[in-house]
């Protein structure tokens, strides 16, 4: 099995199977559509397994690791790999990429098959984005998959898609490209896009900020980061159930992502030096979004705010290192932190596609996201309730669920870089709950409060299962975290010794 | 003996453009004994003439610089690799006009013959190593443009375009021979390696400079660059969609060889000097460009002011000066040519007798009129764009590479933040296409020809977006 280029199909795997779709749908039977679509989302997550099982826990080093030459005129290669970091992400991607299939099989009427090929697309792109070792490759993904996005919600969107996908589209290109332009910069200091390359290059330090900061625009973007964040709920809002989850449970990852991969280990020096700047974003985040948050009407807009918030926890984790290791001088109270991040990352990225899905159920049925339309939903739909309020909880937090472990952790390590950060960051767990639990409080329970309420029904089988697949890794991970604790740990180890390292 | 020192000129450097020559003179004779509805062997005649250029081109292609005609036209891989993306165009540019053509009663010998005779004016502007030959080459190019945005007899639009486009190309033809002449006089030679060897040693020469303004002046009228663009809107609007897909190509390539050839090889030493021209026209190009497209309703012009912008990138690639920007410059020309080939083409599709569908609304809906066309637009709209997987966005990435090479950070930030706007008016035709009800919901009535050569033209945006490195090697391995 170790033979395969497992990375290469998990990345074309799915835009092979996005293609076929789209000459099935040729024929305008959506049923096979929609089988051909689930048949290659499982296919894509079976190949992925193996990425977990045959991983070495030992080494930081890049594992299934495929390279070819593609264009030599630049030393551009095709460079494929993972670490700790982004294999468990590629199986969030192809996990999350089924459940969205299902999400979509009667919803969408319309175009079927250009929805589901978007998707298997868009998967095989994210995949490309995580496995990516070379600059520009990571560059093409990360751009391309701008492109299925932007017809998702442009296509099968609200009221006002248009003017929320073309926001998305810009706001994101436009980080972009500063991003391509400190690539190009590295190229002619390293001789090479190999991002490992960039990783060890000596970089003065005038040039370490300048890309700092263009790195900051493109990823501050994409997690997204106060105050760039606006595109997000327009975003949210008007995507299709399908486009929300993606959007929230992976998308959001590529910034963070980049964070790590891009800019801890190429602009350690500037990093350390401007650390202050991401964690003061990252705290304004967590308590400034989290009030919004709890004024929105819109429940969608409600959990878009609170990814936000909850993003701003991953970024807090990245950046705090920075301070502890000036506080104690080592880098082993610092890996709380990273880890801490990692976990709320992964986590985040079930909960919020499961809050998602949870309102895509109600929005199939009621045709509205206004928390007033609702109430006492729980006398109707007892078996969604109680899925709905379990990821809630896990969204505050509460012990037992996989939120908990990621913001424990981040708030641990906040301790030890300066208190008023974890006191900031530990007021979400009030605000958060205030905001969430009051939603579930108008929403679920309560009087019925109208006909429509009263005439709905719970939960059909293909609902079922999504949610409770999803329940299952939420709880799975918020008990028994450390395998996943146990993939990253050499990474980790290995990038907070990078962060600290100076690379004058 | 009246003639001394007369040597007969090696001729066979030359034989590809005494081919297009003669068989443009005599399909030019032929055409009038053809009955209008055997008109196609016209057509395929002249087809025929550029597989034949394209063949001979090749095979007398050594790998060899070749001067001859004392010095004044040379042929060399750069040139031959140029040629051969001249021809391919041009033929493309023919296979979408044909039915065009046919819908409006246009399907007429001169058209082919203007455009053959169009094609030898840029062959000879490519191998043009004298002063006079480029000029020849360039007036034979010009005149046929003229007459072909003339074409359409009775329509006023297309009369008052070509009558702009001549004023303003003639004006523009005379600054270039306003200062060709002042080069001359400083340096006493048309040679273009004469005057560049001269301009080696005397790099502060007032006649000089004056002359390299002018001739800046000139080669930005017939690039395009603001801030001589004016016609460039009202000639793509006003001439037909046919002759707009052959002025938006082919003549890229050549003006990207006039450039080549005059500024780099002429008189590469004055480099400093002419690269702060350029800059200026490119900073200009770039933010015009842009801007100045978000605000049209009609897609000629849109298309006409994102040339504009691109004219403003290939200047980037220029002025950089180095081995590695005119490479890069020439791989975006080209990609360029054929990335508008397939936009202009998309026009010519979803045209049909009386009626141009040259207006952003006319694209309204297409995805539920034809995914497949819808699809192949976007992949155009995404390339011009710059946005991967597709070839355009490495067409950028090269130019972009060749600015940081030589420390100009800023001009690639300024380039980027503007291709950012620039995404704007490409996203609103995919968005009209993808999001929006159909307002004209008649048949697509192109033939399967035209059909099959968009697609691949469009296909072809993606394919070499995945696998750029031949075309990047070849434009690297020629220069």
């Amino acid at each position: 099995m170790s033979d395969l280029p497992l990375l290469s199909l998990v990345i074309w795997l799915p835009i092979i199977g996005g293609l076929v779709v789209l000459a099935a749908g040729a024929s305008g039977n959506n049923g096979v559509v929609r089988w051909t679509a689930l048949l290659s989302s499982i296919v894509v997550f079976l190949v992925s397994l193996p990425l977990w099982t045959g991983f070495s826990l030992t080494t930081h080093e890049m594992q299934f690791v495929e390279q070819a030459a593609w264009i030599p005129a630049f030393n551009i290669t095709y460079h494929l790999g993972v670490d700790g970091i982004s294999m468990p992400l590629i199986l969030l991607t192809t996990f999350t990429t089924i459940l969205v299939v299902i999400a979509g099989w009667q919803v969408i009427q319309n175009r079927v098959a250009q929805y589901m090929a978007c998707f298997l697309i868009m998967e095989g792109m994210m995949n490309g984005v995580f496995a990516s070792l070379d600059g520009i490759l990571f560059y093409v993904f990360w751009e391309a998959m701008l492109i299925p996005m932007f017809l998702v919600i442009g296509i099968w969107g609200g009221k006002n898609r248009v003017y929320a996908t073309i926001k998305f589209f810009l706001y994101t290109f436009f980080g972009s490209v500063f991003l391509l332009v400190a690539l190009i910069y590295l190229y002619f200091q390293a001789g090479t896009f190999s991002i490992l390359d960039f990783q060890a290059v000596p970089i003065s330090m005038n040039a370490q900020i300048l890309i700092f900061l263009a790195f900051l625009i493109a990823f501050a973007v994409k997690v997204p980061m106060w105050p760039v964040h606006t595109w997000l709920p327009d975003a949210h809002v008007q995507a299709p159930t399908g486009g929300s989850v993606i959007l929230a449970a992976i998308m959001l990852k590529l910034g963070a992502y980049g964070f790590l991969r891009f800019m801890i280990p190429i602009v350690p020096d500037a990093s350390a030096e401007l650390d202050w700047l991401i964690i003061t974003m990252s705290l304004i985040a967590v308590v400034y979004i989290a009030l919004i948050a709890l004024v929105q009407e819109d429940m969608k807009k409600l959990v878009a705010y609170s990814s936000i918030s909850h993003m701003g926890f991953v970024t807090l984790g990245f950046f705090i290192v920075f301070d502890i290791y000036t506080q104690t001088g080592s880098v082993s109270g610092a890996a709380l932190g990273m880890e801490g991040a990692m976990v709320q990352m992964i986590s985040h990225g079930f909960v919020s596609g499961a809050m998602f899905l949870c309102i895509g159920v109600m929005y199939d049925r009621m045709h509205s996201r206004n928390i007033s339309d609702y109430g006492g939903v729980v006398n109707t739909m007892p078996w969604f309730a109680a899925l709905f309020v379990f990821f809630a909880m896990a969204n505050v937090g509460l012990p037992g669920t996989s939120g908990f472990v990621g913001e424990f952790m981040v708030i641990l390590g906040a301790f030890q870089a300066n208190f008023w950060y974890a006191f900031l960051a530990g007021t979400t767990l009030i605000l958060g709950a205030a905001y969430t639990l009051w939603m579930v409080k108008r929403v679920i329970f309560g009087e019925v409060k109208n006909d429509k309420v009263a005439a709905l029904k719970d939960l059909n089988g293909r609902e079922t299962f999504m949610l409770g697949t999803l329940a299952f890794f939420v709880l799975l991970l918020g008990v028994y975290p450390a395998p996943l604790l146990e993939v990253m740990h050499s990474t980790v180890d290995n990038l907070l010794q990078q962060a600290v390292t100076s690379k004058l | 003996m009246a003639i001394v020192n007369f040597e007969m000129p090696n001729f066979l450097p030359a034989l590809p453009e005494m081919f297009v020559l003669g068989m443009a003179c005599f399909i030019l004779i032929l055409d009038l004994f053809i009955k209008q509805q055997d008109r196609v062997i016209t057509y395929l005649l002249s087809i025929a003439t550029l597989v034949g250029a394209a063949f001979l081109t090749i095979s007398l292609s050594d790998g060899e610089r070749h001067l001859t005609f004392s010095g004044s036209f040379v042929s060399d891989p750069m040139g031959d690799v140029l040629k051969l993306f001249i021809y391919l165009v041009t033929a493309v540019v023919f296979l979408y006009s044909r039915d065009y053509l046919k819908k409006r009663d246009l399907f007429k010998g001169e058209y082919f013959v203007l455009g053959l005779f169009g094609v030898l004016g840029m062959m000879v502007m490519v191998s043009a190593h004298s002063m006079l030959t480029l000029y020849m080459g360039l007036e034979l190019l010009s005149l046929s443009l003229y007459a072909l945005v003339a074409f359409q007899r009775d329509s006023l639009k297309a009369t008052e375009a070509a009558m702009k486009y001549f004023i303003l190309g003639a004006i523009a033809s005379g600054m270039l021979l306003y200062g060709m002449s002042m080069l001359y006089g400083a340096s006493g030679s048309l040679n273009i390696a004469e005057i560049g060897a001269y301009a080696a040693l005397n790099t502060d020469n007032t006649v000089l400079m004056f002359g390299l303004v002018f001739v800046i002046v000139g080669l930005g009228f017939k690039l395009g660059a603001v801030p001589f663009h004016m016609w460039v809107p009202d000639v793509y609007q006003g001439a037909p969609s046919s002759v707009t897909l052959y002025i938006a190509t082919a003549p890229k390539i050549a003006a990207f060889a006039m450039v080549m050839r005059l500024l780099v090889e002429g008189v590469g030493d004055l480099h400093n000097e002419w690269q702060s021209l350029l800059v200026v026209l490119a900073v200009l190009s770039i933010a015009i460009g842009n801007v100045v497209a978000i605000a049209q309703t009609n897609i000629k012009r849109m298309l006409a002011y994102s040339a504009i912008s691109h004219v403003g990138f290939i200047l980037i690639g220029l002025l950089a000066g180095t081995d590695n920007g005119y490479s890069s410059a020439m791989f975006y020309v080209v990609v360029y040519s054929l990335m508008s080939m397939g936009g202009f083409g998309m026009i010519i599709l979803l045209s049909r007798s009386g009626f141009e569908a040259d207006k952003l609304d006319d694209f309204k809906g297409l995805n539920e009129r034809s995914p497949w066309m819808a699809a192949m637009m976007m992949i155009l709209m995404f390339s011009m764009a710059g946005v991967p997987p597709t070839v355009g966005f490495y067409a950028k990435l090269s130019v972009l590479q060749a600015a940081v090479d030589v420390e100009m950070v800023w001009l690639a930030v300024y380039a980027v933040v503007f291709s950012v706007i620039g995404a704007f008016y490409y996203l609103r035709i995919i968005r009209l296409m993808y999001f929006d009800k159909p307002m004209d919901t008649n048949k697509i009535e192109a033939g399967i020809d035209m059909r099959i050569a968009l697609s691949v033209n469009s296909l072809g945006m993606l394919v070499l977006g995945l696998f750029p490195a031949a075309l990047m090697q070849w434009c690297i391995a020629v220069i």
